[in-house]
């Protein structure tokens, strides 16, 4: 079975370990990644802890596929903590070489508490781990301290997951990042990292990983390594994610020069065409899949000359189109800077635009920016600000750091109409006044804004709804999304890989039994989707803010209609749709009309020991509104 | 002797090879019935993104490991150049480790004797797995009139394209 049923606790404090069993029902209800994690989350930190207290804990959770040769699932891991971002749960997965090490290590997840006196990395041989002194690796980037880890074990295939600079220096928006390219990228978990002292996790895995069944499980990916050929992926392994600049600007969803336009006058210089034909030097994967999709590009020639990063849709588009950057080479050297110095390039770029737009209306000035001329556009205040915002220098780069949340607030003067963020965390590239769907999904998120918590985006992009309006019938769009894009999470499937399972869940459910030998049918596992996201939301009501008054839209898609000509002028999302949407997902949800999970849900679920959480809120809400019947 | 043309092996392409390591997985499910690349024999290397390359036994001929195994653990098949190993006489010291310029022969951690690709009976699987066809299963001789002719369509590539 593929569950190794170990979750290791390391104590940074005392160093101290422990091992506590993973049992089975809880392995079944929760899957793995985020739902495992999360539910660790829970079940190990008190309600209120500040996310850098040394008891928020972080948790590093394999999922039932990893360190198997399951393609785009042998290879992920997922990291759970409270986000000094948003102040809710927060949880990001990456991919590479990382997560199946992890497994073979012997472990289906790692819990980290306490905090280090000194900047140490964990090292995780096996079974013997230890906390190494790591303060020669200070301001180093993940890759160059992934490197230096390497070199002094003296093993080659040692994996790590590591911070940069930015980490350390407690940018809200670090990331931590695996094998160069591969990121826990969104909610700023380095910075937790970093809070903890802990500068890495090096690991070594040398045991066996086994399924179940492995005549049918081999079988079962033979069929997936085939569909991988196919249709289902060819954009991942043909152009990449940053085909849809062309297929967004067309049909005016891009959001340019942080969320002002709809549309970039720059986009054939910043699409994925131009970018493939251009920088791109090589397509790589990941351990175990047969797609690839990793599109590393080089600026060939120039002042950034030799910059090389993984380039995908969404970075490309935060530091390009959404700053008002049309030149690839500043893009790639942006993407670059983002990387050395372990920060979400989705949140850094959506920072720089609301610091340009603060800048273009005179809410920064030059003496702000100590002499940055921080237009729209301008690719060296760009690449500039990065900088400083990896490393916390000067004014500007120490508010920036902070995220757009609480540096519109440390600026003040109206700054917050520009500061693109649900919940904290900054939006992803969807033009959300055009795609009034994605506005919807993003909104509820657990997570803050986030393309990747339902998709929600799809059936506006794809024209299966009308996407200038919010109707009865999206709540459930948005939930479906959601509950299957939690087994995806919880599975550690890439999500580039979710449409080769032609039968959905009852294919997923399938390789789960392959996998585990727990027996799962479709509609457990989907009920498993249902139970994570309850699950996460009652993680946010614990800490305060899990309730209707926290699932916004930003002032600029609530109040600035698209100027652009053609079909989307004019758009904007008006309060009334907003919350015929919400109440229509909270009804499909079985929550209130606050978005809180009914004890009765909770009870569904299986979540019986959170109803406390729950009826206090609802005790304290309902007595104040209108009466039904009956009560 | 037609010999060169019978002896096959796994030969990597670095041109097509993408580090993914399922070659990896593939080995060690079919030779050991459990998924652990460190029970791989054929191990995949990525230097940077750009460099990738999976590495298997390379059929030597005059086998340089067999000459250096002090116990005559090792021996050669004439037919198939395959390393075929004696688990009785092998104690591990790993001399033939450090002959092998390729890596390709390694201590299996938990037997502690040397093993070696063995072709999987004339069929490896990684080469079936390669998602990126970057293994071949093909002799030195192949390898040979392969570049060649690579060579040779480089060389005239105008006049290949002129009508004639």
């Amino acid at each position: 079975m593929s569950y190794t049923k170990r979750i290791l606790h390391v104590d940074l404090e005392t160093g101290k370990t422990e091992i506590e069993p993973l049992k089975e029902e809880m392995a079944k209800k929760y899957i793995g990644g985020i739902g495992l994690g999360m539910r660790l989350f829970l079940d190990n930190s008190k309600p209120g802890v500040d996310p850098f207290n040394p008891k928020n804990p972080i948790i590093f959770a394999t999922g039932p596929l990893s360190g198997t040769m399951a393609p785009s699932a042998g290879n992920g891991y997922a990291v759970v903590s409270k986000s000094p971002l948003t102040g809710i749960i927060a949880e990001s997965k990456a991919h590479g070489f990382f997560g199946a090490e992890l497994k073979r290590a012997g472990y289906d997840a790692v819990i980290f508490t306490g905090k280090s006196e000194k900047l140490v990395y964990a090292w995780i041989d096996d079974d013997s781990v230890q906390l190494m002194d790591a303060q020669h690796l200070k301001g180093k980037s993940p890759h160059d301290t992934e490197k230096a880890i390497r070199e002094e074990l003296g093993d080659f295939y040692i994996r790590v997951s590591a911070i940069g600079e930015a980490g350390e220096k407690l940018v809200r928006i670090a990331s931590i990042i695996n094998d160069e390219f591969r990121a826990i990228g969104r909610t700023g978990m380095g910075a937790v990292m970093g809070s903890k002292n802990l500068k890495a996790v090096a690991v070594r895995g040398t045991n066996d990983v086994n399924v179940a069944n492995p005549e049918e499980f081999t079988e079962f990916i033979r069929i997936i390594h085939e569909r991988m050929k196919g249709p289902a992926t060819r954009k991942y392994r043909t152009l990449g994610t940053p085909e849809n600049v062309l297929v967004l600007n067309a049909i005016a969803a891009l959001p340019t020069r942080n969320f002002t336009q709809a549309t970039f006058e720059g986009a054939e210089k910043v699409s994925g065409e131009y970018l493939n034909e251009r920088y791109i030097k090589k397509i790589i994967g990941c351990a175990t899949c047969g797609m690839r999709c990793d599109h590393i590009g080089v600026v060939p020639e120039g002042p950034y000359k030799g910059a090389t990063a993984r380039v995908e849709f969404e970075c490309l588009w935060a530091l390009g189109p959404n700053t008002g950057v049309d030149r690839l080479d500043a893009i790639i050297e942006a993407i670059y800077q983002c990387d050395y110095y372990g920060m979400d390039g989705i949140s850094a770029g959506v920072i720089v635009s609301f610091a340009m737009d603060c800048y273009e209306n005179g809410i920064l000035t030059k003496k702000d920016t100590e002499g940055l001329d921080l237009r729209f556009g301008n690719a060296e205040a760009l690449v500039e600000t990065i900088k400083r915002m990896g490393s916390r220098k000067g004014w500007l780069g120490d508010v920036l750091a902070e995220g757009s949340m609480r540096a519109a607030e440390k600026i003040g003067k109206g700054a917050v109409k520009y500061a693109n963020h649900i919940k904290g965390l900054e939006l992803p590239g969807y033009e959300l006044r055009t795609l009034k769907t994605a506005a919807l999904g993003f909104s509820v998120s657990f997570r803050g804004a986030c393309h990747l918590r339902s998709g929600a985006y799809s059936p506006d992009v794809k024209g299966k709804v009308d996407r200038f309006k919010i109707e009865k019938g999206r709540g459930k769009i948005v939930m479906d999304g959601e509950d299957v894009y939690n087994v995806v999470d919880s599975l550690i499937l890439c999500k580039f890989s979710r449409g080769v399972f032609y039968e959905g869940l009852n294919e997923m459910a399938k390789y789960y039994t392959l996998a585990t030998g727990i027996e799962m049918t479709a509609e457990e596992l989907g009920k498993a989707g249902e139970r994570i996201n309850n699950l996460a939301r009652v993680i946010n009501i614990r800490e305060g803010k899990g309730t209707r008054e926290y699932d916004t839209l930003p002032p600029k898609i609530m109040s600035v209609p698209v100027p652009d000509e053609g079909v989307a002028k004019g758009a904007y999302v008006n309060q009334k749709e907003f919350d015929i949407g919400l109440d229509d997902y909270y009804e499909v949800r079985g929550w209130t009309k606050q978005g809180i999970p009914t004890v009765e849900k909770l009870k569904e679920l299986g979540m019986s020991d959170l109803v406390p959480i729950v009826k206090k809120k609802i005790g304290s809400q309902t007595p104040k509104k209108k009466r039904k019947g009956g009560k | 002797m037609a010999s060169i043309h019978e002896k096959k092996f796994v030969s990597g392409d670095p041109a097509k090879c993408v580090g993914c390591c399922v070659c990896e997985y593939a080995c060690s499910m079919e030779q050991e019935k459990t998924y652990n690349p460190t029970k791989s024999r054929i191990r995949a290397v990525r230097l940077n993104p750009f460099v990738n390359l999976a590495v298997a036994c390379r059929l030597c001929e005059e086998a340089p490991c067999v000459a250096a195994c002090p116990r005559d653990a090792l021996e050669q098949s004439q037919q198939t150049g395959i390393i075929i190993i004696d688990e009785d006489k092998c104690n591990g010291c790993g001399w033939c480790i450090e002959a092998c310029d390729y890596g390709a022969i390694q201590l299996h951690p938990e037997t502690k004797k040397v093993f070696v690709c063995n072709l999987c009976d004339g069929e490896p699987k990684c080469v079936e797995w390669c998602p990126e066809e970057a293994l071949e299963f093909t002799t030195k001789d192949l390898l040979a009139q392969k570049a060649r002719i690579a060579i040779v369509k480089k060389l005239f590539q105008e006049a290949l394209k002129a009508p004639t």
